[in-house]
């Protein structure tokens, strides 16, 4: 039996946890505990020896991007903000709106205690506006905190403040990019910042920020109660910890469940998802959402870590798998992904803004029969040259090819039968 | 395109409510214009949608042009420079749902508010939106009307919505 961490408060009922029962389950003693014993730095080394890696989908390791946040005397005085990622809009994740609906104090109390590690005074909860649901209960539970004496001046007595605001964004894929997140927070259009300088030394009104997704924060309180070494453990692979997988598209079961990093993704799909529907087949999946490689059954015993699924040609990302089945149509899945991407473009630099509505119309001449040999050669072009990063201001263009380039691998057949038959072969199996 | 540029007087055209709120968030940001998305944001709220005679008071107000603020207004997919109806439907169109077969379901739709995406009822009570993955996908097909999350959609489903729409509005 997996032992629960992050969802240890949720059950199958759609309620939250108030701020009594999040107490009485130890909730906020791993805030007691560092403003009574440690200090920031003790708390900065117990994330970088947890190992914690971003859940937001880059991996990247959280301790260490929280140590490049300059120290107090270190920058000009002023602010430094905490910024909480709660922008879920990668095709196929759904996972921090649980977090979120069902346990909101867990949130807050990791967001305090990573403030209190950076030294920030001021921390937002960057959340998508058509998460209502999730927005009320944040707002309500932040309310709880200020008076219970867990937010606001002087926290449980210490020394340290912090003030906390919800912010219901206006609705754009980019906003999930850092520093493109920083710009909509500052009132602005949502196109990314070069890099560099980084948002930890320079972010929000130019001051130094952290943006952390909020699986990430979540981990926190139960890494500083029961520390680094106890976190380690929970992870069967490599990695360490827990983490929120989903199975979504045509299986028995679609859901998320909280199981340890490195669990094999068949695990994922036959003990939980319950496999494929009656008369369906797996063909192919995407282990984390819209933007990341196409893997398929011979990667099934592959553990859901970072390098292991990045070794495959794939990436981890939000550990949301989306599932292919054998009824529905490759090209007609990379046509809709790929749709989505160009209309999420914001437009700053011409691969992505002009790029990706050009593959989508390759796609769609393809996928309505009306494609020619050619058009194969024009989407390796473009996977080429859109997909190289470097080649386009920020990740979004690249992140699209990476459903296209191996959808074109492992499913090139489909492609080819497109042009041959001068028609969809999916088209009468019923899903359209 | 902002049209017939109207040279207002902010007062008038912004409510002394709506003052009132942009003033709460301008008190969190060091500039004005940082409280731009917000603005238009509490606008939208008590108007349903953003007009250029408001965009231009709230740009006035927030001591920026116009034209900033309007690269800012359509920039972003939940703020609406066109009126929409009384109630928004958020159709989710992305992967998962369309894999669970959710082109069947925007059909139904259509078919039985007569309206195609971008438009809105004669009635003014609904405006048909695509949006973005809703982060339900487990429940998929799924989609949002006003506030309100609906989940794994099928055509009695859809109907049975709709119906009961019609009767509350009476």
């Amino acid at each position: 039996m997996t032992e629960k961490v992050l969802t240890k408060n949720i059950s199958n009922v759609n309620d939250t946890t108030p701020i009594d029962r999040y107490e009485a389950n130890e909730g906020y003693l791993g805030l007691r505990k560092a403003l009574n014993s440690m200090s920031p730095d003790d708390c900065l080394l117990e994330v970088k020896n947890s190992n914690l890696r971003g859940r937001g989908g880059a991996g990247f390791p959280t301790g260490m991007k929280w140590s490049f946040v300059p120290k107090h005397g270190d920058c000009l005085p002023g602010h430094k903000y905490l910024i909480c990622n709660a922008d879920e809009m990668e095709p196929g994740t759904f996972k921090d709106r649980l977090l979120m609906e069902q346990d909101p104090h867990q949130l807050i109390e990791g967001m305090v205690l990573s403030a209190y590690t950076i030294g920030a005074n001021i921390a937002y909860i960057f959340i998508r506006g058509e998460y209502r649901l999730a927005i009320q209960r944040l707002s309500e539970a932040i309310e709880e905190c200020y008076n219970s004496g867990y937010l606001g001046g002087n926290i449980l007595g210490s020394s340290f403040s912090l003030e906390m605001y919800v912010h219901p964004s206006a609705g754009r894929y980019i906003c999930g990019e850092e520093t493109a997140l920083i710009n909509a927070l500052e009132g602005k259009r949502a196109n990314p910042r070069a890099k560099p300088p980084f948002p930890q030394v320079s972010g929000l009104w130019g001051r130094p920020t952290i943006v952390n997704n909020v699986e990430t924060l979540c981990n926190i309180p139960h890494i500083i109660h029961k520390g680094a070494e106890w976190f380690k453990t929970l992870g069967v692979g490599e990695d360490s910890g827990t983490k929120l997988f989903g199975v979504s598209g045509r299986v028995k079961n679609p859901g998320c469940w909280e199981l340890p990093m490195g669990t094999p993704i068949r695990q994922i799909l036959e003990d939980h998802a319950d496999g494929m529907q009656t008369g369906l087949n797996l063909k192919g999946l995407l282990p984390g959402g819209g933007s990341t490689d196409f893997l398929t059954e011979v990667h099934l015993d592959l553990a859901m870590d970072y390098n292991v699924i990045g070794a495959a040609g794939s990436r981890m990302g939000t550990g949301t798998m989306i599932i292919l089945d054998d009824q529905s149509c490759p090209v007609g899945m990379v046509l809709n992904l790929i749709r989505f991407f160009a209309q999420e473009s914001c437009g700053f630099c011409t691969p992505c803004r002009d790029g990706l509505p050009w593959t989508r119309q390759v796609l769609e001449d393809l996928e309505n029969g009306k494609g020619s040999e050619a058009d194969l050669e024009t989407l390796a072009y473009q996977i080429k040259y859109i997909g190289t990063p470097g080649n386009t201001h920020c990740a979004l263009a690249p992140g699209a090819m990476e459903p296209l380039q191996s959808a074109m691998k492992y499913f090139f057949e489909d492609f080819k039968n497109h042009i041959t038959l001068g028609r969809c072969p999916y088209e009468m199996n019923g899903v359209y | 395109m902002i049209h017939n540029i109207i040279q207002s007087d902010t007062s008038s055209t912004l409510t002394s409510e709506e003052i009132h709120l942009i003033n709460i968030e301008l008190s969190h940001v060091p500039q004005k214009s940082g409280a731009a998305i917000d603005a238009l944001k509490i606008v939208q709220d008590k108007r349903g949608w953003v007009s250029d005679e408001c965009l231009i008071a709230i740009a006035k107000y927030l001591e920026m042009s116009s034209e900033e603020l309007e690269g800012i207004a359509t920039f972003y997919n939940l703020i609406f420079r066109r009126p929409v109806g009384e109630k928004v439907i958020l159709f989710c169109d992305s992967v998962s749902c369309w894999l669970c077969g959710c082109e069947k379901q925007k059909h139904k739709i259509s078919e039985i508010l007569k309206i195609d995406y971008g438009e809105t009822t004669k009635n003014k009570q609904f405006t048909f939106l695509p949006v973005p993955c809703l982060g339900a996908c487990d429940k998929a097909p799924v989609m949002m009307v006003g506030d309100e999350l609906f989940t794994n959609l099928d055509s009695s489903k859809i109907e049975q919505i709709f119906t009961d729409y019609e009767q509350e509005a009476g």
